[in-house]
């Protein structure tokens, strides 16, 4: 106890003295050329180390920083990005992925159930469901680099994507509507300083069977492909609800990303991460029918979010390979387009908010011109509907790998009204946000929403009649308590004081066990942990009940400082290995993740929270 | 030729491939070219004669440190027998003091003797402000600033890397020495496969 508490003591005092340093930053307000003139950067943009301060230019060109602050950690001079002009492009939507006709019009041999690893295949594995549940539709996409636009005022990009565009394609797929996707990996020899040219795709919020999952081990090499099976059943089909699974279990915003271990962010950075929609009868992609939500395509928008780095000599992507607190970017792209406008009609609106990442927390509010609020309302965390809609006058948080689907209701606006979506979350550095809300003149502003005057009609669902959607699942008493605690020590991550290793199995998960699992922040850091194939429900946050934002079906729960959170988990159906890592994927490339099997055996917890420390 | 020499030979086609300017890019970033100290009191350059076209593997030590250096150290020695006549012939590990004024070429011989250490591996010592540079661009610092000036909390990562390819990774020091192979060995181009099990 004694070791603790010293530990406490002396990790209390580097946060103040962090939370210190960061004030007099915010206090400072230091402009660009105030920081030239303290020698505290070149005119090339690079922050030269000093005196423990930590800070980077504000942002140019529109959205404004002012009390907003990046982080810089003097390794490698991670530049400033070159100023570009806002709201020049429209957002692009990712394009709708496309099946084959059938498996034999798949390139190469027919899809089967064992590796075909004579043929070329990665995997490794045998398909748990192939017969069960056999495939109805057949998709085919390649891992190549393409030229890429992420801004008029920068040079084109060799991005690495699927099938070519960034985000990737987005699959719309039904429930009880098996899809195979064979994924081929034709990346080029080149990297161009960052990223690896193995994979690993990972359909993240994917009631999985783990071969298919995107397991960050099971990565495949240049030439070689990879059949994925996503079954896209709902949780419970083999257990608890046969034959069809628990309808309360319905996931609708999914997401696909590399996840080849040690190297998920660079290759995430570098473009690869798309969208997977999923639907049924209730949420039909119609707003005529069902749940009567804003109809897919044209209202029902995915939007993914990621802050990123350009070279301000070359304009080129930068990642920066040497550091392990988590990269802040100073440009913000919405669907790969550094802040791009979006034309609306006056009408309501589904956006489906993904923080792609790496490191950067959100807090997203629709502000007006004049920095006045727009109310919304959210509808489903981590693309799991709610019980019902919640209005929210705050901003909605969203972590790394996050979703937030949400309604915005244009409808009482004048055309030619212009919206925006403003991040107003201060964050500093890797470790996490300060919490401080910035007014709306100094956020972020990511996209301008552009209100157009086309006649448009509205069958959507009114969020305010306080629609019911999906009851959340009843628990059941647990057959397992695990407790995990996620720090670091000598800048290394750790979960329980251990790291990651691929062959290292850290404990046995009953099939069809219900669980309840502890999860703890360390001090100074926060981290949005993300636990593969089933989703929990946040019980207890601090000993509170969750807001009611986070009172439904998670994948991510975001840990801040100290936070404690207890998660209820049943997991079912399929066996194999499944990690728990955290999703600033910086930190999850530094050993903060662990593998856990869920077999038919199980084993108790060896992360006893009773002498865990 | 005999087999190794010819695939010696394909490593440098393939190498042509690959894209100098991005290379120069990343060397200008993290890899300053400063002059080094081995333990066996050789000059050598960082880039030009340690990290240039190799596969690498470097870490951060110092000789009497009492915190994690000891397991890590251990570790890595284990890394290097399993890792066997590789180590020296085309993957290089290079282990950085942080105590420079006090880790002098023979402190660091003595160091790499008492552990055991073969042919191959070097440890590097230089001008404080060499390594400290050094230290800060291949990311063994931290933004916080506090734990950054604790030395006896120093980064436990280990680096692992191709220079050609660039590819750059980490891998904990604390890992498992069959873990630490593992990672390293995905470095060589040849041996793109996802570990068993």
């Amino acid at each position: 106890m004694a070791n603790i508490s010293k530990r406490n003591r002396r990790r209390e005092k580097e946060i103040m003295d962090a939370s210190k340093n960061r004030r007099e930053i915010i206090a400072a307000q230091f402009s660009r050329r105030d920081l030239m003139k303290m020698g505290l950067l070149t005119t090339a943009g690079f922050l030269i180390p000093k005196n423990g301060l930590s800070a980077r230019a504000p942002q140019f060109g529109g959205g404004g920083f002012g009390g907003n602050c990046f982080g810089f950690y003097g390794q490698g001079g991670t530049p400033v990005s070159p100023p570009t002009t806002p709201y020049l492009e429209a957002m692009p939507i990712p394009p709708i992925a496309q099946p084959v006709l059938n498996a034999d019009a798949l390139t190469g041999p027919l899809p089967q159930a064992a590796p075909n690893t004579a043929a070329g295949e990665g995997r490794t594995r045998t398909h748990q469901a192939f017969t069960t549940l056999p495939p109805q539709k057949y998709y085919e996409v390649h891992q190549i680099e393409a030229n890429i636009s992420m801004h008029p005022q920068l040079p084109v990009q060799k991005l690495w994507t699927f099938n070519g565009t960034v985000p990737g394609q987005t699959y719309v797929s039904q429930y009880g509507q098996p899809n195979l996707v064979r994924n081929f990996n034709d990346l080029p020899a080149n990297n161009g300083g960052f990223g690896i040219q193995s994979v690993s795709t990972h359909l993240h919020n994917g009631h999985t069977p783990s071969e298919s999952d995107g397991f960050p081990c099971d990565f495949f090499g240049v030439t070689k492909w990879y059949d994925q099976h996503y079954p896209n059943v709902l949780a419970g089909f083999a257990s608890t609800h046969p034959p069809t699974g628990d309808i309360n279990e319905s996931m609708s915003t999914l997401w696909y990303h590399d996840h080849r271990v040690d190297f998920t962010a660079q290759n995430v950075y570098k473009g690869l991460a798309g969208f997977y929609l999923l639907f049924n009868q209730f949420d039909t992609g119609n707003e005529t029918t069902g749940f009567r939500l804003p109809t897919f395509p044209d209202f029902d928008i995915p939007m993914m979010f990621n802050d990123k780095i350009f070279d301000p000599t070359t304009g080129l992507l930068v990642f920066d390979l040497a550091n392990r607190d988590g990269i802040l970017g100073d440009k913000f792209l919405v669907n790969g387009k550094i802040q791009p406008f979006f034309n609306v009609k006056r009408r309501r609106y589904r956006f489906r908010w993904l923080n792609g990442g790496p490191s950067r927390f959100y807090q997203f509010y629709i502000t007006k011109q004049d920095n006045t609020n727009h109310n919304f309302w959210v509808i489903a965390n981590d693309g799991n509907l709610l019980p019902n809609p919640v209005l929210t006058s705050n901003g909605v948080r969203i972590a790394v790998a996050e979703r937030m689907d949400v309604i915005v209701d244009f409808s009482s606006f004048a055309a030619g009204t212009k919206l925006y979506i403003n991040n107003r979350l201060e964050q500093c550095d890797g470790a996490g946000p300060t919490d401080n809300i910035v007014s709306a003149s100094q956020g972020n502003k990511v996209l301008e929403f552009r209100v157009t005057s086309d006649a448009v009609s509205d069958g959507s669902v009114n969020p305010a009649t306080n629609p019911s959607f999906y009851a959340v699942p009843a628990r059941e008493p647990e057959d397992e308590t695990r407790c995990f605690k996620f720090d670091r020590e000598n800048g290394q991550w750790v979960i329980n004081d251990e790291v990651f290793a691929c062959d290292d199995v850290r404990f046995k998960v009953k099939r069809n066990d219900a669980e309840i699992w502890n999860l703890e922040g360390g001090f100074n850091w926060q981290h949005p942990i993300h636990i593969h194939f089933e989703e929990h429900q946040i019980v207890k946050r601090n000993g509170n009940t969750p807001t009611l934002i986070e009172r439904g079906r998670k994948d991510v729960v975001r840990l801040g400082e100290n936070d404690d959170v207890e998660l209820f988990f049943r997991f079912r159906d399929f066996v194999g290995r499944y990690p728990m890592h955290c999703h600033n994927t910086i930190h999850e490339d530094h050993a903060m993740m662990l593998r856990f099997d869920i077999d038919d055996v199980g084993n108790s917890n060896e992360s006893d929270c009773g002498r865990r420390f | 030729m005999n087999r190794r020499s010819l695939l010696a030979a394909l490593a440098v086609t393939r190498s042509s491939r690959v894209d100098d300017q991005s290379r120069a890019v990343t060397r200008a970033r993290y890899f300053p070219n400063v002059e080094l100290t081995t333990h066996e009191g050789k000059k050598v350059r960082f880039y030009d004669d340690l990290i240039k076209d190799k596969i690498v593997v470097i870490n951060l030590m110092y000789a009497d440190c009492e915190g994690i250096c000891p397991t890590i150290t251990a570790n890595l020695v284990k890394a290097q027998k399993l890792l066997g006549a590789r180590i020296g012939r085309d993957i290089f590990m290079y282990s950085l003091t942080l105590s420079p004024e006090k880790d002098t070429p023979a402190a660091l011989n003595h160091y790499a003797k008492m552990h055991g250490v073969k042919p191959g591996w070097q440890f590097l010592t230089g001008k404080p402000e060499d390594i400290e540079m050094l230290r800060r661009s291949l990311g063994f610092s931290t933004g916080n600033q506090k734990l950054d000036k604790d030395k006896t909390n120093h980064i436990g990562m280990v680096k692992y890397g191709n220079e050609r390819r660039e590819w750059w990774g980490m891998v904990p020091g604390k890992a498992k020495p069959t873990w630490i192979v593992e990672s390293i060995l995905w470095m060589d181009e040849t041996n793109v496969k996802p570990p068993a099990g």
